[in-house]
């Protein structure tokens, strides 16, 4: 590693952790409906929103009927991209004159974006025109964030409130987690990524005649307002086919750096606003703590493997080192890694190099961190909703240690939330282990591999954990535009976004009605050392262990069989 | 089912306009102002006018007499542009290296660098480490008649350090540099 490598990694950890305290307070303040310095701006616009939606601000709502219009709002955004994708070739914006998605890849692509997952079996470039770009999937980027806060917000509320009946508003939580918490912080990074060097245009493609006189198409395209977006609101999905490895995505090393920053930043400071929720910021550096750890022991292992040479190129014409196949110079080793080890703890699929051809245990720290569930920061809103359930089972299985009811910050587990515990903890075994199976015993599945021995495996462990844990990266050699894989993962997605967001919402509410017992001297301390070890530990055993099995046959076989 | 409904479709439609319309069109404003080459592509022109392509997309260049970029798994191709998703592990991958390090190696020069060996992820990979240059310098010198020393030079002025990324070489403009020194 060079000393641009360390001052990467410094600017990337100092880019994260310094504003996060100061822009989750923001988000706890502008969730519960407080003024903050761009009221004035947005104020009128949020009182536009409500009054056309026939919303009253003010009214609440129960755990269902949250629930239901969150339901509803999901599948109106379905509806309106899955026509948008089917019909492009009607519809305004299309310089190329490119045709309708197929039924199923439309069917994949408009569930991708609406759960947040952002996983493609298309190249935009190729298949996309601008309207379905900007009009259909950049307002799902938007809005399957803002879903994603609102039910964290609805979670954070159930903990915190005393015998409430009621979590919040859906409809004032979205608007108010796009218009405050989304918008302003993308319209400064996508300026920032087009003085970098991302386009932001509507003209048609440019035709251009090489130094060498042959002819070349550049594709272009609104991509910045795209990327933006596609970052903070980990969503992940490319504008471009090779994602952000296109030089018109990630032009330099700084958009490198400042692109995997906004990526974690809301994530993180999320875990801030929980503590301003609970009135308790220790909480929160608890945490904070655990997730840095899991990031750190991933980071490690990832950045340790991918500087090993690989042993099959061994040969005295060929310079030993580190890998290069499939990564970009302007980002290195380095910057490739850092990448991978963000976007996949982040629930972000975009990827800066091929993923595909990681070594074996580079691949494997990507599927561990989508394995557990993409609780390390995860998703916006996702990660930490993720993480409070691990945080709950952590505090179950400490309850069961010392044997007295198990509380967090003076709420009962009893029977009830222990039971929507157990839903979440199967949401990720029947995505990944269910639904791989099927595809890893069908001849016809079977063939979509592109890889020979044990990669091939991986290949497709690899896309059902992507869309199951809602990340949306891939081992892209996999052919994955058939209608098989486009249905089958297409479910995946489903299973693992609504399959959390559910039972979640459930125990929002259940949580919510409960009497706070006041927090005496035997009760279990959430804040320490010692339970950040117990969660770490709880994430990586019930979340990690499962999955065993499979890393065995896959990833780590390969690594044993390539010799390092 | 109504008190679901209206706000349901009625919020879809205001949030399409805001982040779908509003949104980029206020981006696109403001670029068009501020950064017009970068927005529309950062654009490669001869002193014509005549686009040569973008800065930012590599372009293939054959012959002794050109710095080569490094090899694309799509042939270069840009609509869409293609990564080699070849495993480490993948016997495809060693014989590709070993077959193009065969071809590409010059007596007395070490090893080929990798970078000249392997595909980007991008297919479309603008840059090269300095060093993948330099392993080409004497023959693009001598292809040119040029003075080992002229195009050494030409090469530092081409070299980017970032402080958080490692130093690049932007192919095309080196090329293009090259292409009008020979004037």
């Amino acid at each position: 590693m060079h000393s641009y490598d360390y001052a990467l990694i410094l600017a990337f950890f100092a880019l994260v952790l310094l504003p996060a305290p100061f822009l989750g307070r923001f988000y706890y303040r502008v969730m519960e409906g407080r003024r903050t310095w761009l009221t004035p701006v947005l104020g009128p616009v949020e009182k536009v929103c409500y009054r056309v939606a026939g919303v009253d601000p003010g009214t609440e709502q129960s755990w269902q009927k949250y629930t239901l219009a969150l339901l509803a709002f999901n599948l109106a955004g379905f509806v309106l991209l899955f026509a948008i994708l089917l019909l492009q070739q009607y519809l305004p914006l299309n310089p190329q004159q490119l045709p309708g998605q197929e039924w199923t890849q439309a069917f994949n692509t408009a569930v991708s974006f609406v759960t947040n997952t952002n996983w493609q079996s298309y190249s935009g470039e190729a298949t996309l025109s601008y309207f379905s770009q900007m009009a259909g999937l950049t307002v799902q980027n938007f809005v399957s964030a803002a879903t994603g806060l609102a039910v964290l917000v609805a979670l954070c509320r159930g903990i915190s409130r005393r015998s409430a009946q009621t979590l919040g508003n859906f409809w004032v939580d979205m608007t108010r987690a796009t218009l405050y918490g989304l918008l302003p912080l993308c319209l400064v990074l996508a300026l920032f990524l087009v003085w970098q060097g991302v386009p932001q245009t509507f003209a048609h493609y440019v035709n251009a005649l090489t130094l060498q006189g042959a002819d070349q198409v550049i594709p272009l395209g609104p991509a910045a307002s795209q990327i933006a977006i596609k970052q903070l609101g980990t969503n992940g999905g490319g504008f471009f086919g090779v994602n952000s490895a296109h030089p018109f995505e990630n032009p330099s090393a700084w958009s490198n750096l400042f692109e995997m920053a906004s990526i974690i930043l809301i994530p993180v400071a999320l875990v801030f606003t929980f503590g301003h929720y609970v009135k308790d910021l220790r909480q929160s550096r608890a945490i904070i703590a655990c997730m840095l750890a899991l990031f750190l022991i991933g980071g490690g292992t990832a950045l340790y493997a991918e500087y090993q040479p690989n042993p099959t190129l061994n040969s005295p014409l060929v310079e030993q080192t580190a890998p290069l196949e499939g990564k970009e110079v302007r980002f290195g080793t380095t910057g490739t890694v850092l990448w991978t080890e963000t976007t996949t703890a982040a629930s972000n699929g975009s990827v800066n190099g091929m993923h595909d051809s990681l070594n074996p245990l580079g691949g494997m720290v990507a599927l561990v961190n989508m394995m557990v569930g993409e609780v390390i920061f995860g998703g916006v809103g996702a990660g930490l909703y993720g993480m409070l359930l691990n945080v709950l089972i952590a505090v179950f299985l400490a309850g069961l240690m010392i044997g007295r009811t198990p509380e967090y910050l003076g709420k009962k587990l009893q029977a009830k939330e222990v039971q929507l515990l157990v839903v979440t903890l199967l949401v990720m075994p029947v995505g990944v282990l269910v639904l791989g199976a099927i595809a890893a015993v069908l001849p016809s599945a079977v063939a979509s591999v592109s890889n020979p021995g044990p990669h091939g495996f991986s290949q497709i462990l690899y896309a059902f954990t992507s869309a199951s844990a809602n990340n949306g990266s891939a081992f892209a050699g996999l052919s994955a535009n058939t209608p098989f894989y486009n249905l089958m993962l297409g479910l995946g997605m489903l299973i693992g976004r609504f399959g959390y967001i559910l039972p979640v919402l459930a125990l929002a509410g259940s949580l919510a009605m409960k009497k706070t017992a006041p927090i005496g001297q035997d009760s279990f301390p959430t804040h320490g050392p010692l339970f950040v070890a117990l969660l770490t530990v709880t994430i990586l055993l019930v979340g990690g262990l499962t999955f065993l099995p499979t890393l065995a046959l896959g990833p780590i076989a390969e690594q044993l069989t390539l010799g390092f | 089912m109504a008190t679901l409904l209206r706000p349901a479709l009625s919020l879809m439609v205001l949030m399409t306009a805001i982040t779908g319309v509003i949104y980029p069109l206020t981006v696109t404003g403001i670029a068009q102002l501020a950064f017009p080459q970068q927005a529309n592509g950062s654009l490669v022109r001869d002193s014509a006018g005549q686009v040569l392509g973008s800065a930012l997309i590599a372009q293939d260049f054959t012959g002794a007499g050109w710095f080569h970029p490094r090899p694309s798994a799509g042939a270069f191709a840009t609509v869409s542009s293609a990564a080699s998703n070849l495993a480490p592990s993948n016997p495809a991958l060693a014989t590709r290296v070993k077959d193009s390090a065969a071809q590409l190696v010059i007596a007395d020069q070490g090893p080929v660098p990798l970078a000249l060996l392997t595909t980007s992820g991008s297919g479309l990979d603008p840059h090269l480490p300095p060093e993948a240059i330099r392993y080409q310098l004497v023959r693009v010198a001598a292809a040119r008649n040029l003075p080992v020393q002229t195009v050494e030079q030409l090469l530092q002025q081409h070299i980017e350090q970032p402080l958080v990324g490692p130093p690049v070489v932007n192919v095309l403009l080196l090329n293009q540099a090259l292409a009008q020194l020979k004037n």
